[in-house]
């Protein structure tokens, strides 16, 4: 049966992608940040996946505003990064587990989250940008992926509750596949930020803090917050950090930290990162 | 005909983008969708009057476009995701953005960035 070797939360802002293939790691501004990801891509290296769900959000790529899945997943064979307009370099493309992804969708469907099937699906860089800072070096992916978009774009977005209610069905979803299969879950995005309005730049630390405490300890208090709440804690960007929580209702209710770090900013965005592996 | 009230309308400074804000700005985010390929960037460039017309924009939004009025292109309905396609060939980022949108120097909005981390 295939097995949740753990979640990870992990940011996808643009411009790590563009430092990545700059090569800047090691350059005083990121420095602080990508060493936040040694011990992640250690456990990485030790719990070895074969497989990752990225829960992620498409930012205008393979998605346009004409029509907006709360929640889409991919069941192709390859999925393609393309130019976004963002400044990104175009990567090479990803292997999917067709098979895999038909399973999650048939058991998501069966127990009502009626998800947008996609058997094209261009992934942008927030799917992109956490394959890269886990395993951005490497020639080949050592993992299948499968997308898992959530619209936090276009309201209404669904509520941190129905997010974390489909965690709970992923992680049944995924722990009933026949085949030995090892999968890591990416919740991808925030912490807190806003990019737009006269209150863009707005973070907040001791917001994120008690997040990131709330996530690991009691989420379901998390899903008590509602989306006007959640803009004015952590900025309408911020609001993405309704998707770490399908990541950690596919997780047990008791979890053991592995790692956790936490930098700003980057760009102009909180990150926060959180190694998870259910406890025995 | 009235669109409804929210909870989040009183947060000050901010433009959620709801059914009013996409409904109001799906042309111009139209265009800015079109800028994932870079002949279309270019042909915006060479101009951009015509190009606005031709994906339907209001003189206001065409305006705000040409003068990359980041704010009130946030107003008039565009969504920051996409319009940040434009500012990407325009040469700015999101500090940039967010340093006009509050009417700032880009090294004062930065350092307000860092002291958050404080």
């Amino acid at each position: 049966m295939a097995k949740i070797v753990g979640g990870v939360t992990t940011s996808h802002i643009p411009a790590i992608g563009i430092a990545i293939t700059k090569g800047l790691q090691n350059e005083t501004y990121w420095k602080p940040f990508f060493d936040g990801y040694i011990k992640v891509r250690e456990w990485l290296d030790r719990v070895k996946p074969d497989i990752a769900v990225v829960i992620y959000n498409d930012h205008g790529l393979n998605f346009f505003l004409d029509t907006v899945p709360t929640f889409a997943m991919g069941a192709a064979a390859e999925y393609h990064n393309a130019d976004e307009g963002w400044g990104l370099a175009t990567l090479r493309s990803f292997k999917g587990d067709p098979q895999f992804s038909w399973h999650l969708i048939e058991s998501l469907v069966a127990d009502e989250f009626d998800m947008t099937i996609c058997q094209e699906m261009l992934v942008d860089h927030g799917f992109i940008v956490p394959m890269q800072v886990m395993w951005g070096e490497r020639k080949e992916w050592p993992v299948t992926a499968v997308p898992l978009s959530v619209n936090v774009v276009q309201h209404p977005l669904p509520t941190a509750a129905r997010c974390y209610k489909l965690g709970k069905a992923l992680g049944k979803a995924i722990e009933s596949y026949p085949e030995d299969k090892k999968v890591v879950i990416f919740g991808t995005g925030g912490m807190s930020h806003q990019l737009q309005g006269e209150r863009s730049g707005f973070i907040n630390k001791q917001n994120d803090m008690m997040y990131m405490e709330k996530f690991v300890k009691d989420p379901e208090a998390l899903t008590r917050i509602s989306n006007a709440e959640m803009m004015e804690k952590f900025g309408t960007e911020g609001i993405e950090l309704i998707m770490w929580l399908v990541m950690r209702g596919a997780l047990h209710d008791k979890v053991n930290t592995i790692h956790t770090h936490y930098h700003i900013p980057v760009s102009n965005t909180a990150a926060g990162v959180l190694v998870l592996e259910n406890a025995a | 005909m009235v669109w409804k009230q929210h909870e989040y309308d009183k947060l000050p400074g901010t433009y959620v983008f709801d059914g009013r804000m996409a409904a109001m700005g799906y042309p111009l985010n139209k265009m800015c969708m079109s800028f994932n390929d870079e002949p279309n960037r270019q042909e915006f460039l060479r101009d951009e009057d015509a190009y606005c017309r031709r994906f339907g924009l209001t003189d206001e939004q065409c305006t705000a476009v040409m003068q990359r009025g980041w704010l009130n292109m946030l107003r008039l309905g565009g969504n920051v995701y996409y319009l940040a396609k434009l500012a990407t060939f325009s040469g700015k980022n999101m500090q940039d953005i967010g340093a006009q949108m509050q009417n700032i120097p880009v090294e004062e909005f930065k350092a307000k960035l860092v002291a958050a981390g404080k």
